[in-house]
């Protein structure tokens, strides 16, 4: 430590050399010996490159009509290092580790020597507001230590010469495509800060809120200024409390008792009382979830005996199911819908990375092996001029959250194997970003047990501002100001803390270094601790919470929702050997309290007392939310098909839909294979690019037992019946499941509902109508939810405007099991001569049919779902897989039967002839229907014909009929019910359709 | 004998454990150490005969691919590095591992002016897809012996090989150091098979990222280094190939086992 001068407030005092200096005065230390510089390096392309970075500006400004055809951008990207450097060390830092000299070109020198732009060209600058994550300037400073050279902070920035530009618009550019005012600060023309931020320092002072005295208007208003977002009830309920207790709160108790009875934490809604009434019943709820989905799973445990294979359900971090004798796995999928509306890239990148922190502070801890991701935006061609204020442009949210999510998922090494993309206007202002992740855990650690005495030991990342109220603010409604409002609860992650942390918990759970574990997630540390410690108690010594940077308050420490961070239990003997791993790999682990059993949370500042909560009034305490629930359904008004003689151009255009057309661009920016276990890709075919309807992985290379991942969900049907659209999405995640060779009988599913404002009885009653479909469907198939999640008040209000809700979007997505991954199929047509079959009984289901959505035509019946029938489908076709009778399987979903065989032949690069007589149907025949309807529980399936009557006796008793063949030509033929072609495409026609729309 | 592999782990490392899988399929013993290890004692590199950088991204990719790790060894482990291949013994870096060997001297020299570096791919975003690859005529690289082409996944943002100048690609060439290009694929009838363009780059996607003269793997002088971008490592086993369920018969393994094996066998 060497020694220098620390302002403490006006004064200056001497410190002798060898002194420890407190953090706070090692931020306020200048050394003076040495001259403190700002270095700017500024980072350019050199002339053989591409300038990307600038290219994509002004596409992105022309796609929003911002642009001109005479604009011109140059770009690059920069340094700011802050420290006693000379001109020598700074290229030095500059040539040797900033710049990759082989195609850029560094621009060293002082900010105080820092130009404006010449000739005519604005000069723009993007930077990280200060204490916004900012992994590349922290890498940056650790590896200039390593050089030995003296830099004390570094923040990096984007920079932008914009020329043949109007200028009114500059500011508009900034903020539409240049930066995001949520994350980033934009400095017009150069640098004039002298230092850089490193934060300023706490004086300690607590604060009491005087909730006793306040009348019923005080209660809402601290309830909504204060960001809590509870109901006046609740908020009675705690001033209730505290006059009890003859004391006022003080403001950190009053946010930890928001943040536990928080929606996002409590699930209070559905979780709730709540009287349901529609056309044929009335139901009086004490707890929604359990009485439905809960207690399907109860009820199919039971049923299963000891052939149970269900293993920790509805209690952990994620759902945990038996895999194989040393190994169960673990699923969980979580929804951040409201922060990546805000900040697509940093919503969507923490989205992946706190869903990825539920199966490692699952049990002991799981070792995630596979992400998946479902993501609802608005259609990405909306004209900038019909945005609502404080909305980002659909594409911006979609190139940012794919951006976000690849790179945290990539840099984890964990493959991104499934996924959808659903498109529909009323994403507008709130898009839905689901993230999953699974885990493989070991059969002895997959459950957890806090011990009474154990430390509090937080490891990870450090806390800082970042994603204060996140779990209040994602109770709230988005509105034009949540931007300003909330911008605390956006984040960017930092990918390898959390594998630095993955690391070392693997290795420490085979140690038995800690009892339990848990994510940090929303609410932080105030909910880590609060779940660890429900059963007996916690004691937390706030001061010793690492921070990124001075200045914040203790209630910020306690609420700060900063990523990258766990919570471990751990006895005091084994805390050395612990510590030691964790240092060993540079990761910081710190005690932070201990697990006193005394059943009250108490938080200390340097001693002094902060906090004092009982456990049972955080978890016991909050009163009961009672809602009223109705449903109507709306009048079923027939869809009027039209009669064609050629449907050609009908498929055409749903092939070439945003929901069925390729995800390619998506796909192929995530690492699938990483971890080398990818059995059966997302992408399939001749050409590797036929959409597979499930990814089949093996979490254990050494052995062909595999994990199958698939989804179904379709807002469209939600228009006609919640209720049926749940059986829907329950049955198009399975079917997709067995369709690559699943088991029917071992499949575990998952619920994420996210929905309107659920105060209104209405929307309320929607839900309810589909979680009582999923407890239907789920105890017939015997099929059990191990897990689960919901996001409510999905709504955006635009100025002055009547909020705009999102439809009912369910998403189940499903986690098969394959003893041998080597019997699985795929999608792409194998071979000229087999037999094409349709599986399952085609009706005329229209109702948020694509062929509607196309033709734009309304009303119809919305494919529903007969149980039995859909169990005996499901295990047939995989007996009849298993009997390796299939050469290739496809489910039917958007767009039905044509949209289905055109996927398999270009995906086989195969010709395929198809006779519409001879499809399994029930009802009124038209061509139409046959063609496009999306009846559930349907596939086509290519048969070799020396397998025909071997397959045709696994499907004994099942709807299946031959209505094709697979030939050498390049074309799909369908003769209609009156005899003459109704499709006769060239397939690669109909896949070029199909690749183009969001080849983004 | 069996060589023990040292596979170097380093924060963001996330490939080592298949390529562990790997090297003991083709009969080595592995031992996954994290780089902070080494820094403590260097001289654990003396029991290894193989040292192999495996993919990821070695503290974020942060600045650029392999940076951080490549500077920091530069700055603390040179000497042994080198002692290690001056040995006779073999280094291999895949993908990140790649981008660490371009960057630590033990392909082509590092000091003064950078001979070669691996930049963005063209198509400026990280792309997983499988290539087509064939051996270059004039490569002797001990992991290559008996391969003259590959078909294995790559999977990466920043792999465009770029060289300084034209003599700097002339005498790689001559060194026999040009190990693996890119070549076309061409299994698709659909699809027009993709073109060489007029300065001999293979056309997108055959050519994921636009590397000059579609060089995929580079090799050291003595041909006891091998950096390639491609993981061999996903290609062990017949069902990680993209269209198994399309072949009648399945082979006894995958085609990048060979790669392995050869490493193995060097040492009996």
């Amino acid at each position: 430590m060497a020694g220098g001068l620390i302002q403490g407030g006006a004064k200056w005092r001497k410190v002798p050399f060898g002194t420890i200096l407190t953090r706070t005065e090692q931020n306020e230390t200048f050394f003076i010996s040495r001259n403190q510089m700002l270095w700017e390096i500024d980072i350019y392309p050199k002339a053989s490159q591409v300038d990307a970075l600038a290219n994509e500006t002004v596409t992105e400004s022309q796609a929003l009509g911002l642009g001109t055809d005479s604009m011109k951008v140059r770009s690059c990207h920069g340094y700011l290092l802050q420290g006693a450097l000379d001109r020598e060390q700074a290229e030095k830092i500059a040539r040797e580790l900033l710049a990759d000299c082989v195609v850029e070109e560094p621009v060293v020198f002082p900010v105080s020597e820092a130009k404006d732009a010449e000739n005519g060209e604005t000069l723009v600058n993007v930077l990280p507001k200060p204490g916004v994550m900012d992994p590349v300037a922290n890498s940056a400073l650790k590896a200039i230590k390593d050089m030995d050279l003296p830099v004390e902070a570094v923040r990096t920035f984007r920079k932008f010469f914009i020329s043949g530009f109007d200028t009114e618009n500059i500011d508009k550019l900034c903020w539409k495509i240049l930066a995001n005012d949520a994350i980033e600060q934009v400095v017009k023309g150069p640098f004039t800060f002298e230092h850089l931020e490193v934060g300023s320092p706490y004086h300690f002072e607590l604060t009491i809120v005087p909730i006793r005295g306040m009348n019923d208007e005080e209660l809402k208003t601290l309830a909504i200024k204060g960001q809590l977002y509870l109901s006046l009830v609740e908020m009675q309920t705690i001033q209730k409390h505290f006059q009890d207790l003859d004391r006022d709160p003080t403001d950190v108790e009053l946010e930890t008792i928001a943040q536990t009875w928080s929606e996002h934490c409590s699930h209070k809604t559905l979780a709730g009382r709540i009287s349901y009434r529609d056309d044929e019943r009335e139901i009086v709820f004490q707890n929604m979830l359990k009485e439905t989905i809960f207690a399907a799973t109860q009820e199919i445990r039971k049923n299963l005996g000891e052939n149970d294979w269900c293993v920790s359900v509805f209690k952990d971090n994620a759902g945990v199911v038996t895999f194989d004798d040393e190994y169960n796995i673990c699923f969980k999928v979580e929804t951040h819908n409201h922060p990546s509306a805000l900040e697509p890239y940093g919503g969507a990148n923490t989205g992946i990375g706190g869903v990825i922190r539920d199966p490692m502070g699952t049990g002991m801890g799981a070792k995630p092996v596979a992400n998946t991701d479902v993501f609802c935006f608005a259609p990405p061609e909306i004209p900038l001029e019909d945005l609502p204020q404080g909305v980002l442009h659909p594409k911006r949210v979609m190139r940012g959250v794919v951006s976000g999510v690849r790179d945290y998922g990539n840099r984890m090494g964990i493959p991104t194997i499934n996924g959808a993309v659903f498109f529909d206007e009323r994403y507008l202002g709130n898009p839905l970003v689901y993230c999953g992740n699974v885990g493989l855990i070991p059969v002895d650690k997959s459950f957890k047990k806090t011990n009474p005495n154990d430390l509090i030991v937080a490891v990870g990342g450090r806390t800082g501002r970042d994603g204060i109220h996140g779990a209040t603010f994602s109770s709230a409604e988005l509105t034009h100001e949540s931007e300003s409002l909330s911008g605390g609860a956006v984040q960017i992650g930092n990918a390898i803390t959390e594998k630095m942390v993955l690391d070392v918990l693997l290795e420490a759970r085979d140690r038995g270094l800690y009892t339990a574990v848990t994510d940090c997630g929303a609410g932080g540390f105030s909910s880590a601790v609060g779940e660890m410690g429900e059963e007996i108690g916690a004691e937390v010594w706030l001061e010793k919470i690492p921070l990124k940077y001075e200045g914040l308050s203790y209630k910020e420490m306690w609420i700060s929702e900063a990523q990258e961070r766990m919570v471990f239990s751990v006895a005091d003997d084994k805390w050395p050997e612990m510590k030691a791993l964790c240092e060993s790999e540079g990761v910081e682990a710190t005690v932070i309290g201990r697990y006193v059993p005394t059943g009250r949370l108490v938080l200390k500042y340097d001693g002094v007392q902060v906090a004092d909560l009982t456990m049972d009034f955080m978890h016991g305490g909050r009163p009961p939310v009672v809602r009223e629930a109705v449903y109507a359904p709306p009048a079923v008004s027939p869809m009027n098909l039209p009669i064609r003689t050629d449907y050609t151009e009908d498929l055409t255009k749903i092939l070439g839909s945003y929901n069925v057309a390729s995800k390619h661009w998506v796909v192929r920016q995530y690492d699938h294979e990483v971890q080398g276990g990818s059995a059966v890709k997302p992408l399939v075919g001749v050409n590797n690019d036929g959409p597979g309807d499930a990814s089949v992985f093996r979490p254990r290379l050494h052995t062909m037992q595999g994990v199958v991942i698939s989804n179904g969900m379709n807002p469209c049907y939600g228009e006609c019946d919640t209720y049926w659209m749940a059986a829907s999405a329950i049955d198009e995640a399975l079917r997709n499941a067995v369709a690559v060779g699943a088991d029917p009988e071992k499949i575990a599913i998952l619920d994420n509902f996210c929905w309107g404002n659920t105060d209104r009885p209405e929307t309320l009653g929607s839900l309810v109508r589909s979680a009582i479909a999923c407890r239907d469907m789920s105890i017939a198939l015997g099929t059990p939810f191990v897990s689960g999640k919901d996001s409510l008040n999905n709504e955006f209000r635009p100025a002055g405007q009547e909020p705009i809700s999102i439809p009912p979007s369910l998403l189940i997505s499903a986690m098969g099991q394959v003893n041998d991954v080597r019997k699985c199929v795929t999608m792409d047509l194998k071979s000229a001569g087999s037999a094409l079959y349709a599986v399952g009984t085609t009706k005329e289901e229209m109702g948020g049919s694509h062929f509607g959505l196309v033709n734009k035509l309304s009303g119809g019946e919305c494919p529903k779902v007969d149980f039995d029938v859909t169990k005996k489908t499901l295990k047939a076709v995989y007996d009849a897989i298993q009997a390796g009778t299939v050469r290739s399987c496809h489910d039917l979903s958007e767009g039905g039967l044509a949209v289905a065989a055109a996927e398999m032949a270009f995906a086989g690069e195969l010709g395929v002839e198809l006779d519409l007589t001879a499809v399994p149907f029930d009802g009124q025949k038209s061509d139409a229907a046959i063609l496009f309807s999306e009846s559930n529980t349907r596939f086509l399936v290519e048969v070799a014909p020396e397998k025909e009557a071997e397959f045709l006796a696994a499907l004994e008793g099942v709807a299946a009929a031959k209505i094709g063949s697979v030939n050498s030509g390049t074309k799909l033929t369908v003769k209609g019910i009156a005899g003459g072609n109704v499709i006769d495409a060239e397939l690669a026609n109909l896949k070029a359709a199909w690749l183009k729309p969001l080849d983004l | 004998m069996k060589p023990n592999v040292l596979i170097l782990r380093a924060p963001g490392t996330n490939c080592d454990l298949e390529t562990a899988y790997a090297f003991e399929k083709a009969g080595a013993a592995t031992e996954r150490i994290h780089v902070n290890r080494l820094l403590e004692d260097p001289s654990l590199f003396e029991k290894f005969q193989i040292l192999c950088f495996p993919g990821g991204f070695s503290y974020g990719d942060d600045i650029s691919s392999g940076r951080i790790l490549s500077s920091q060894l530069l700055h603390n482990l040179s000497d042994q590095l080198q002692k290690f291949r001056d040995a006779g013994k073999l280094v291999l870096g895949i993908c990140n591992g790649f981008q660490i060997l371009i960057k630590t001297g033990l392909l082509i020299p590092v000091d003064g002016e950078p001979l070669a570096t691996l930049a963005w791919n063209n198509c400026q975003r990280f792309q997983d897809r499988w290539v087509e690859l064939k051996t270059h005529a004039n490569c002797k690289n001990v992991f290559l012996k008996g391969i003259d082409r590959l078909y294995i996944p790559a999977a990466h943002a920043e792999g465009r090989f770029v060289v300084k100048d034209a003599e700097t690609l002339k005498k790689f060439e001559e060194n026999g150091q040009i190990a693996l290009q890119y070549a076309p694929l061409d299994f698709s009838k659909f699809e027009e098979a993709a073109k060489y363009d007029a300065n001999g780059i293979l056309q997108y996607p055959d050519n994921p990222n636009g590397a000059v003269a579609n060089i995929a793997g580079l090799g050291d002088e003595t041909g006891r280094v091998l950096g390639l971008m491609p993981h061999p490592e996903r290609h062990i086993d017949p069902t990680q190939h993209p269209r198994w369920t399309r072949r009648d018969v399945q082979p006894e393994e995958g085609e990048g086992l060979q790669m392995f094996r050869n490493a193995v066998e060097y040492f009996n």
